[in-house]
């Protein structure tokens, strides 16, 4: 991103007390949770940021003892040709966040994966449903310290 | 009369007993007022793998649909981190099983991009030539499978015809037909012989010809343009708000094509076109992969043009793997296989995203590494999943006929969705 736009970006989001950092070449932004939708709606809405696609979520375990989970949503501004990612550090003990449904449409099934995944809970999702993993499924794989090779018996198979 | 009296006093009572028991509710007050729910899948031939849908219908209407994935979630981005980064080269073929090519230069990029390393010009021009060979063999599925789901067996079996062609061309270029593993971190996993260029010329000179006779069958047919025409449309906002790539977002009028708009690779040495088309239904994404077909072979040949002789591997002996009879016969080369093999690149602690345009969209590689030789996190961003969620917008009110051709445009690869 040139330089003059991401001042420009800066300035957008300086009443969010955001945190910027990089990851190789686009900016990324921590931002709080609590204000996590009014910022995302001036990334999508403003006329000079127009970040009008979610194309990813990434959902982070970093096993750390505060902030231990992650969102990084992926967004990308079709009409100016950038990319920014926008992180929200999560509560160790109960993972939970407004989900960005309302903002972006697509933010639905990301967030089923990162709930199914991870066991991140959002608040007022449409349908928070697990993706892939049956729903008595009672643990969240991508944890860290969910083992490898599962838990034994976790998953009932079929009579004869 | 009590209702359990009646009940018990009737000719049928024992079954009228049990279906009270079990607690099956029906109603029969008029069989055309009920909404039926219709499981299609996981599995049924027209769904191209295992996506199961639940569709409830009033009469043959679609009121809605649900699609539900995880019949073929194997994991990966778990086995991931217990992979070294060289280890789960393969199991990218195994993500989009349809081009799996395309899939091994989208990783060994994203890895690329981690530890900062820069691959020689011709090593750049293999992976390019790959991934588009990637792109014709998966659309021609795409398109065969689309015009047999409408009913049309021959164009199918034509298309299979050249996408064997391809198959046999990674024979010669890596020994495996259907899961290559042909990239390597810092390159490639051998070089491109004459043979195999000579096979890859041989083909995209006979294959527009080919394309041609198979488009004479198919764009001309009636019964196809009335089933495509106007089928699954999804207004360009509503694309947008998705989060669609691929196809799907350039068949509803927005130019946006990671080639062009993030080149990588030598894609801005190149000279190419992205096809774009207004219509937003099930047509005009056969034209934009058909167009893409043509394009695909446009960049293949100026490559193979313009493909300069010289290393196609990085030189960088403490992140490449060392060629294997340099391993059999030289200590350094031992030593840095060994410690590649078993502790992997280490990469700098940080983060990285990088995405390439596969055939069914943008598929990227958020990397999160602590430095050991594992990923932290890999998170794949696969089209497939992305566009799986356009499958119940685009269905609304639309006939349960319409469904296949609908699945048949939108291209899943389930391997790619469940990941």
């Amino acid at each position: 991103m040139k330089e003059d736009r991401l001042l420009n970006l800066k300035s957008k989001l300086s009443t969010f007390d955001a945190e910027f950092t990089e990851v190789n070449g686009s900016p990324a932004v921590y931002i709080d949770k609590s204000r996590i939708i009014e910022a995302c709606r001036v990334l999508k809405e403003d006329e000079s940021l127009k970040f009008v696609s979610l194309v990813d979520s990434v959902s982070v375990d970093r096993f750390t003892k505060k902030d231990r989970y992650e969102m990084i949503y992926n967004l990308v501004s079709i009409e100016f040709n950038e990319r920014i990612f926008v992180k929200i550090r999560l509560d160790s003990q109960k993972p939970e966040m407004e989900s960005l449904c309302s903002v972006w449409e697509s933010a639905n099934w990301y967030e089923r994966e990162a709930y199914d995944m991870i066991g991140i809970n959002f608040i007022n999702h449409p349908d928070l449903r697990r993706m892939y993993m049956p729903e008595y499924f009672e643990y969240h794989p991508l944890r860290k310290d969910f083992p490898l090779m599962g838990i034994p018996d976790s998953l009932p198979l079929p009579n004869k | 009369m009590d209702i359990q009296d009646k009940v018990a006093k009737s000719k049928y009572s024992k079954i009228l007993q049990t279906l009270e028991s079990e607690n099956l509710s029906v109603t029969f007050d008029d069989a055309l007022d009920n909404e039926m729910i219709l499981n299609m899948g996981p599995q049924h031939p027209a769904t191209h793998g295992v996506l199961r849908l639940l569709v409830s219908l009033d009469g043959e209407t679609v009121l809605n649909c649900v699609p539900e994935l995880g019949y073929l979630h194997r994991g990966y981005e778990k086995l991931a981190e217990a992979c070294t980064y060289h280890e789960f080269i393969p199991h990218t073929d195994r993500l989009d099983y349809l081009s799996p090519m395309a899939n091994n230069v989208g990783y060994a990029l994203a890895v690329e991009k981690l530890i900062h390393l820069e691959i020689p010009e011709r090593g750049k021009y293999i992976r390019v030539i790959i991934a588009e060979l990637a792109r014709i063999q998966s659309h021609l599925l795409a398109i065969g499978a689309l015009v047999m789901d409408i009913g049309a067996v021959t164009p199918f079996l034509w298309a299979i015809r050249e996408r064997e062609k391809i198959l046999d061309i990674y024979d010669i270029i890596c020994g495996a037909r259907f899961t290559n593993t042909y990239t390597r971190i810092g390159g490639v996993a051998q070089d491109l012989t004459d043979e195999a260029i000579n096979g890859i010329r041989k083909f995209i000179d006979e294959f527009i010809a080919n394309l041609d006779d198979m488009r004479k069958l198919v764009e001309r047919n009636k019964i196809f343009i009335i089933r495509c025409e106007g089928i699954g449309y999804l207004s360009k906002e509503k694309c947008i708000e998705l989060g669609l790539t691929g196809p799907l977002i350039r068949a509803c009028g927005i130019e946006r094509d990671l080639r062009k708009a993030e080149p990588y690779l030598v894609y801005d040495k190149l000279d190419f076109d992205i096809p774009v088309y207004t219509d937003s239904d099930c047509l005009a994404r056969y034209y934009v992969r058909i167009d893409e077909l043509v394009e695909s072979v446009k960049i293949i040949r100026q490559c193979l043009d313009k493909i300069p002789a010289g290393p196609y591997n990085a030189l960088e002996t403490k992140k490449v793997l060392p060629k294997k009879d340099r391993i059999y016969t030289k200590m350094e080369e031992l030593i840095h296989d060994f410690m590649l093999i078993n502790f992997g690149v280490n990469p700098p602690v940080g983060e990285s995203y990088s995405a390439i345009e596969a055939s069914k969209g943008e598929l990227g590689f958020y990397i999160i590494s602590d430095g050991s030789g594992y990923p932290f996190r890999l998170k794949i961003r696969s089209p497939s999943f992305c566009n799986l969620q356009a499958l119940a917008p685009m269905m609304k009110n639309c006939m349960i006929s319409d469904t296949v051709v609908i699945i048949g445009s939108v291209d899943p690869v389930m391997g790619e969705a469940d990941k």
